[in-house]
């Protein structure tokens, strides 16, 4: 690098230049913004070397297991400035999503040392904790002998830091003090509203603000422009159906899936007389203005409808709504965000965040936990978030930089401003137990008999909660 | 002496020689017991953990509980609907496969160039993955802009939600399984048809009997071991359903299609519940074996009464 060039990355990595001047200067020396990003994150990697010994696992070699996505480019296209920092190779198996979280369970439940780290779901944790087969990173975190100095683990958004915590007791408060942390937060999804403003906007109608409201819009958009369905939300036999908007909207209006007694014991709460009205509610808004074949649809139909201009607007996660606004989606550039909350007021959307964690039967997890750092620190965030497409990234400092700020700002209005409104409120809402899969599973299993009106809404949740009940005592937790 | 010397050391290499002759039936045998234990090890490792309460997610409470998953079985409505809804599409699909194969067989039995060409274009199907042919038929039925839902719109089915609706999702994974399973039936049945000996129907031929009464007479008696055999493969491989199912509706909507495979598929993978997971499919073993046996029994039956035995 010359020194000129040189001498501008210095200053912007002392602090003394924000990235849109440190641009701006590499500009009128003839360096374009891609490459400027490319000198940047190079420089930052030096940068790193200088406060912590990265090289203490030179020589070493690790293999992750990772699930196809968009986090997963953003890493991999970092990934030669680890090899350089740090010494190690790194080996990695992509895998798609439908078949990624059988390989994990697999990997784990063998017990088998091949990945010594992985992605993972915080709710995944739930079970890959108390059955042993991933570490409590505390002891890595907490250690400054093997933690970069600037790692800034505060800089963490705390609703997702501690949203991957967890004692280990079923019915246990998400990020206590006794909590055991199971993964590292790597990037997450807020369930806010996505909407096509020129569909709201021939309906005549407003961005909704609560429940009712939703349900009216939808209707309303859906009956004003043909062929399209007023508003996407998951409905697939999965428990994916339960925690995006639709769990979202439930605990905004207070209500919890289980309740925990002062024993310990954990008991159903979805049968109260707020819920059965919710339900209600939701299932009305599915069967007037959802997908007519909403009982199949994952993230992946909602989010693709919403960019082919089939659907006005979906209810979960934001980063469905940031992807369909670009690319070669039809409705690129048409799509609107906005914070959304049931009862009205401010947002508290269950969120999902992809997560990275290590193996406890990794071959050496001291290594291992150097990439994990160098992953989930705030250089590489920022890179993914600036140069790639990392979003939403997990760090309040990669939210309070400008050029990632403005462009957000300039390709997707109005995301930023729904991210800084929900995100003290984000958080996950479950209650944190090892049979979250079996009883979120068998929840969209009752949601989709009550929207086929296989079953009345205050029967099929009583029926559900009978269930829920019986297949906690049968656990030993109820 | 001469002799008694000689005697004295021709014998051991005798011993030696009906030792070896007496283990060799044994050397011969073991590459296959080999194969046998290395089957029957995760076979009974399974019936292992079927006899325990056994969640991977709480290893601590992992103990055994003998017949306990089994009994839970009896006053348990989901494992009674898995039972019935994994019956009736093995049932349907294979009667429906049958009928059709045997259709198109008769259609194509004379070897000519062309029903020979055709009868290789209708293997196609069976090449496909069912999980990728059930991903075609997916977009097939999406309502948006598939075209099985434009021709339903057409014939005045405006509001056909294929696997989506609890009315329809049978009537489409059932489809789906046709369109992929009955150039098998076909295949099997037609090389049935084509083996069968020529006298029998030219003597009926002769004796002026209508093709109706040949077919019915001679035709589907000769043909009956092959139909059995082909719809033994059937069922076995049907009750056994997974991919064409979970692919299209996850065993949903509801608890509509939670077949067999699905059902501990989930509970292994999702719930970690590999107790329930493992009598599932033992349960699922059983059946199998069960009906296996009938289609075997009647077999041999047919056979030794075309050989004349009974």
């Amino acid at each position: 690098m010359y020194e000129k060039e040189k001498g501008l990355v210095d200053a912007f990595l002392r602090g003394q230049m924000d990235r849109r001047s440190l641009i701006r200067g590499l500009g009128a020396l003839g360096v374009s913004a891609a490459t400027a990003g490319v000198l940047v994150n190079s420089a930052a990697t030096r940068a790193l070397a200088a406060d912590f010994d990265w090289k203490k696992h030179s020589g070493k070699s690790l293999k992750l297991l990772l699930n196809k996505h968009p986090y997963t480019d953003a890493m991999i296209a970092n990934l030669d400035n680890f090899k350089e920092l740090s010494g190690m190779d790194v080996e990695y198996d992509v895998f798609p999503e439908d078949v990624y979280f059988d390989k994990v369970t697999a990997a784990l439940s063998s017990r088998s040392s091949e990945y010594d780290a992985f992605m993972t779901g915080a709710y995944m944790t739930w079970t890959y904790g108390p059955a042993g087969w991933v570490v409590d990173h505390n002891e890595w975190i907490q250690d400054e002998s093997k933690t970069n100095p600037n790692y800034n683990w505060g800089d963490m958004l705390e609703g997702v830091r501690k949203s991957c915590a967890w004692n280990g007791r079923p019915g246990g408060e998400l990020g206590s003090d006794d909590a055991m942390q199971w993964c590292i937060p790597w990037g997450y999804e807020q369930n806010n509203l996505s909407y096509n403003a020129d569909m709201l906007e021939k309906a005549g109608v407003g961005v909704p603000t609560n429940m009712d409201e939703l349900l009216e819009a939808a209707a309303k958009v859906q009956a004003a422009n043909d062929g399209i369905y007023g508003i996407g939300v998951r409905g697939s036999r999965s428990w994916a159906t339960i925690h995006p908007g639709f769990l979202s909207a439930y605990a905004n209006l207070g209500e919890n899936d289980l309740t925990v007694s002062s024993d310990g014991k954990l008991a159903a709460a979805m049968n109260t007389d707020v819920s059965k009205d919710f339900h209600a509610k939701w299932v009305k808004m599915i069967q007037d203005s959802g997908a007519s074949d909403w009982s199949t649809h994952t993230w992946y139909q909602v989010g693709t409808d919403l960019g082919a201009g089939k659907s006005a607007m979906i209810y979960d996660a934001d980063i469905l709504g940031y992807f369909m606004n670009g690319g070669e989606n039809a409705m690129a550039g048409k799509l609107a965000y906005a914070p959304f909350a049931a009862k009205g007021g401010d947002p508290t959307p269950n969120i999902w965040i992809w997560s990275l964690a290590m193996s406890k039967f990794s071959k050496d997890l001291d290594a291992t936990w150097n990439f994990m750092q160098w992953a989930s620190g705030p250089e590489h965030g920022l890179f993914g978030a600036s140069q790639m497409d990392f979003v939403n990234p997990v760090r309040s400092s990669v939210w309070a930089d400008d050029g990632f700020r403005q462009r957000l700002a300039d390709s997707y209005p109005g995301y930023v401003e729904m991210h800084d409104v929900s995100a003290p409120g984000a958080s996950i809402k479950f209650t944190a137990q090892p049979l979250f899969f079996d009883l979120t599973t068998e929840w969209a299993a009752s949601l989709q008999k009550m929207v086929s009106k296989e079953v009345p809404i205050d029967e099929g949740l009583d029926q559900l909660a009978d269930s829920v009940n019986r297949q906690l005592k049968d656990a030993g937790l109820g | 002496m001469a002799t008694a010397t000689n005697d004295a050391q021709l014998s051991p290499p005798t011993r030696r020689y009906s030792a070896s002759k007496r283990l060799l039936p044994y050397l011969l045998s073991l590459p296959a017991l080999l194969v046998c234990i290395g089957i029957l090890i995760p076979f009974f490792t399974a019936v292992f953990y079927s006899l325990q309460r056994f969640r991977l997610s709480q290893p601590w409470n992992r103990s055994m509980n003998w017949g306990e998953n089994y009994l839970n079985f009896l006053s348990d409505p989901d494992f009674w609907n898995t039972l019935q809804i994994s019956l009736t599409y093995a049932f349907l699909t294979v009667g429906l496969e049958l009928l059709l194969g045997l259709a198109i067989a008769l259609l194509l039995q004379k070897p000519t160039r062309l029903n020979n060409f055709v009868s290789i274009m209708l293997l196609m199907p069976l090449m496909t993955a069912p999980a990728l042919a059930a991903l075609m038929w997916k977009l097939m039925t999406n309502p948006n802009f598939g075209i099985l839902s434009y021709f339903a719109t057409v014939i005045g089915f405006d509001d056909m939600r294929w696997g989506a609706s609890p009315d329809t999702a049978l009537f489409t994974v059932i489809l789906v399984d046709i369109w992929v399973y009955t150039p098998f039936m076909m295949i099997l049945l037609l090389a049935g048809l084509r083996s069968l000996p020529k006298q029998p129907f030219e003597a009926a031929a002769l004796d002026g009997v209508p093709k109706i009464q040949q077919f019915w007479r001679i035709t589907l008696p000769m043909l009956t071991p092959y139909i059995l055999t082909a719809s033994l493969f059937r069922l076995l491989d049907s009750i056994q359903q997974f991919d064409i199912i979970y692919a299209l509706t996850q065993g949903g909507p509801g608890d509509k299609l939670m077949v067999f495979q699905v059902e501990a598929y989930l509970n292994f993978f999702q719930s970690t519940n590999v107790g329930r997971s493992a009598a599932l499919l033992m349960i699922l073993w059983a059946l199998t074996f069960f009906l296996s046996n009938i289609f075997i029994k009647n077999w041999l039956r047919l056979r030794e009464r075309a050989r004349g035995e009974v």
